[in-house]
């Protein structure tokens, strides 16, 4: 079926149809339409919202809905992102599958309610606190923000973790004509088979250092704990050095093994190219023209944690110069010279004042490399 | 009393409560409510947030949750709104609950959403070393108020019921056998209960404040708690330095996820 959407009515379809049935959120711009999109369908489908009293609380019902095995959802904006971390972090380390929604606007602070930006990167890599892995995706049309919540939500099941999905607010306030497929594909937590000794299971067993725990959902008969703080395998607290260290090391190799699978990039790199432009979001647009009109390569990104370091290294050896076109300060950037170590030169197009970049500063910055 | 080893799990023994903490009688209170009333342990999910009493969770055969300071009434909403069926239990400080949780705390009880949340009030944030909390009375010493406590203190029962709480109850360590009773009542009513129970930290607020005997600290709070009934007759000079226990508010009124519930069926139907 073919629709006109909204991309954060679009948002709302791909959750719906991978079967999220909770939200939990409180009114922010420019996420507020998942909200209201919530709280008109999800009644209609036996689902269940609630507008809670800020995005902590969202985010903690959010967390507490999972944990019966109903899938859950939860949007915001800058500061409110900023209010959820502590929560994203539980749902890490307690291993709890939700997705989060943040539409990028301009920050610092209230900055820029009703402006696009992307400046909210590294705070979706680095937000909460401790040494944690994330798993972060951004859509460039509204087609991919249906198709990325599918793929947000499948793999926050998947692997037990907080999925972030961070369109910027151009994509999310566009229209565009977004086919939507009968079916999608869904996938659901693991749990535990009905033979299973409920008395004796260990919700965090796991037999290999990169294995996603098959935990119950509550009142499935197993009675088990559920903590913050490091817990051995059966859910308990413990500050075992050596239980911690696998613990970590563990929530790190689940999402590394999994990365074919998380992974979003395209890489368009015509004959002979010297200089590629790597952008994401509703920068993609700009930066693909530009590139065309130039002969220069293009490097799309719709997954941005975790980062793609091996196709940049690669790439890196092909051309001489990335340029990375962002609407922040040089976020991406800096990943993206981490992951080149100096085997090519990296320059960022920054434009972070609210206004959306145009080709133009990308054609110039591409004929600049090329003196 | 009644059997309550069946809800523990004895081998998360010994619990890291200090010698005198009053946090035990609090938790065999909720126990003896949950054996009375003969609820399915797999049908009960227990919430805590972070602190002394939220260690709780972690000993209690129960589905249980130990999430984040402040926060533990967020988290059960969300569990109360996936499975309105089954019964949700809070247990959570004074700090927690009314402090960093406060706005939680308020808003649960103006949706009178079907949570029983009984607060260990000890008047002080014990985990961390004795610092005042919202419930620290005026004047007292604490670690962050070592020359007397300058701040106004809460009465958490006051503000739950003006906030929309369908039942409101307190009682002390002191009254064990209330207790329980006031909470069975709590976790039966269908709406937003809340049970405040006033138990005594003899290490920290009892050391700071020439109370350091739990026996001395059990004995203020049979000295100065006042059954509601004798309370209602007694005058505002008689009330100075008491406080009130009983039931002090029992008004069942609609449910929130009920009428969730009653949405669901309204809408499916179009």
């Amino acid at each position: 079926m073919s629709k006109f959407l909204q991309g954060n009515e679009a948002c709302v379809e791909g959750a719906l149809a991978v079967g999220c049935r909770f939200f939990a959120g409180y009114p922010i711009t420019p996420s507020t339409e998942i909200a209201e999109g919530m709280a008109k369908k999800l009644p209609r489908l036996g689902g269940r919202f609630i507008q809670m009293e800020d995005e902590i609380a969202s985010m903690g019902a959010v967390i507490g809905a999972s944990l019966c095995g109903t899938k859950a959802l939860t949007a915001t904006s800058g500061p409110g992102f900023s209010l959820k971390q502590e929560h994203i972090g539980y749902a890490v380390i307690a291993e709890i599958p939700c997705v989060i929604v943040n539409v990028m606007r301009g920050g610092p602070s209230t900055g820029l309610p009703t402006s696009p930006a992307q400046s909210d990167v590294m705070q979706a890599r680095w937000g909460t606190h401790g040494d944690h892995p994330a798993i972060v995706l951004t859509p460039s049309t509204v087609q991919e923000y249906f198709e990325l919540t599918v793929k947000a939500f499948n793999l926050s099941e998947k692997l037990r973790t907080s999925v972030i999905l961070a369109p910027d607010e151009v994509i999310a306030h566009m229209r565009e004509r977004v086919e939507i497929p009968d079916q999608v594909n869904i996938i659901n937590r693991k749990l535990p088979s009905n033979s299973v000794d409920k008395s004796t299971y260990k919700p965090y067993k796991v037999e290999k250092d990169d294995e996603v725990p098959v935990i119950p959902n509550f009142f499935d008969g197993f009675r088990f704990n559920v903590t913050g703080l490091y817990h051995d395998e059966t859910g308990f607290p413990t500050a075992s050095p050596s239980i911690v260290e696998k613990c970590i090391k563990r929530l790190h190799n689940k999402v590394g093994s999994a990365y074919e699978e998380i992974k979003g990039i395209e890489i368009d790199l015509p004959k002979d190219c010297d200089v590629a432009v790597l952008s994401y979001g509703s920068t993609f647009r700009s930066a693909r023209q530009a590139a065309r009109e130039l002969n220069a390569g293009h490097v799309k990104l719709t997954t941005l944690f975790p980062f793609p370091e091996k196709e940049i290294r690669e790439l890196a050896s092909k051309i001489k110069t990335i340029i990375v076109a962002e609407m922040n300060l040089g976020q991406i950037r800096l990943e993206v010279e981490r992951a080149v170590a100096g085997k090519a030169s990296v320059v960022g197009v920054n434009i972070a004042n609210g206004l959306l970049i145009s080709p133009d500063p990308i054609k110039e910055k591409i004929k600049e490399c090329r003196i | 009393m009644s059997d309550i080893t069946n809800h523990l799990r004895m081998d998360k023994f010994p619990h890291i409560w200090c010698p005198g903490c009053g946090n035990g009688i609090i938790l065999r209170s909720v126990l003896t409510a949950i054996d009375k009333l003969g609820l399915d342990p797999n049908n009960v999910a227990v919430v805590s947030g972070i602190g002394c009493s939220s260690r709780s969770a972690g000993y209690v055969d129960f589905n249980t949750v130990h999430t984040t300071h402040g926060r533990a009434i967020t988290f059960a909403t969300g569990i109360k709104m996936a499975k309105p069926e089954k019964t949700v239990i809070v247990l959570t400080g004074d700090g927690d609950c009314s402090a960093i949780g406060g706005n939680h705390l308020i808003h649960a009880a103006r949706r009178n959403i079907d949570l029983t949340v009984v607060v260990f009030n000890n008047s002080i944030y014990g985990m961390t070393g004795g610092q005042f909390s919202p419930t620290t009375p005026q004047n007292d010493i604490a670690a962050t108020s070592p020359y007397g406590n300058l701040d106004n203190s809460f009465d958490l029962c006051e503000l739950t019921r003006a906030a929309g709480a369908s039942y409101v109850a307190r009682s002390t360590t002191f009254h064990a056998t209330q207790t329980p009773l006031l909470i069975q009542k709590g976790i039966e009513n269908k709406g937003f209960s809340f049970i405040e129970v006033v138990t005594a930290c003899p290490v920290y607020y009892g050391r700071l404040n020439k109370t350091p005997d739990a026996v001395d600290m059990l004995k203020l709070q049979r000295d100065n708690a006042r059954n509601i009934k004798q309370w209602n007759m007694m005058t505002d000079e008689e009330k100075q330095g008491k406080f009130v226990i009983g039931e002090l508010y029992n008004k069942p009124a609609p449910e929130y996820t009920e009428k969730y519930t009653q949405l669901i069926e309204r809408e499916k139907s179009k």
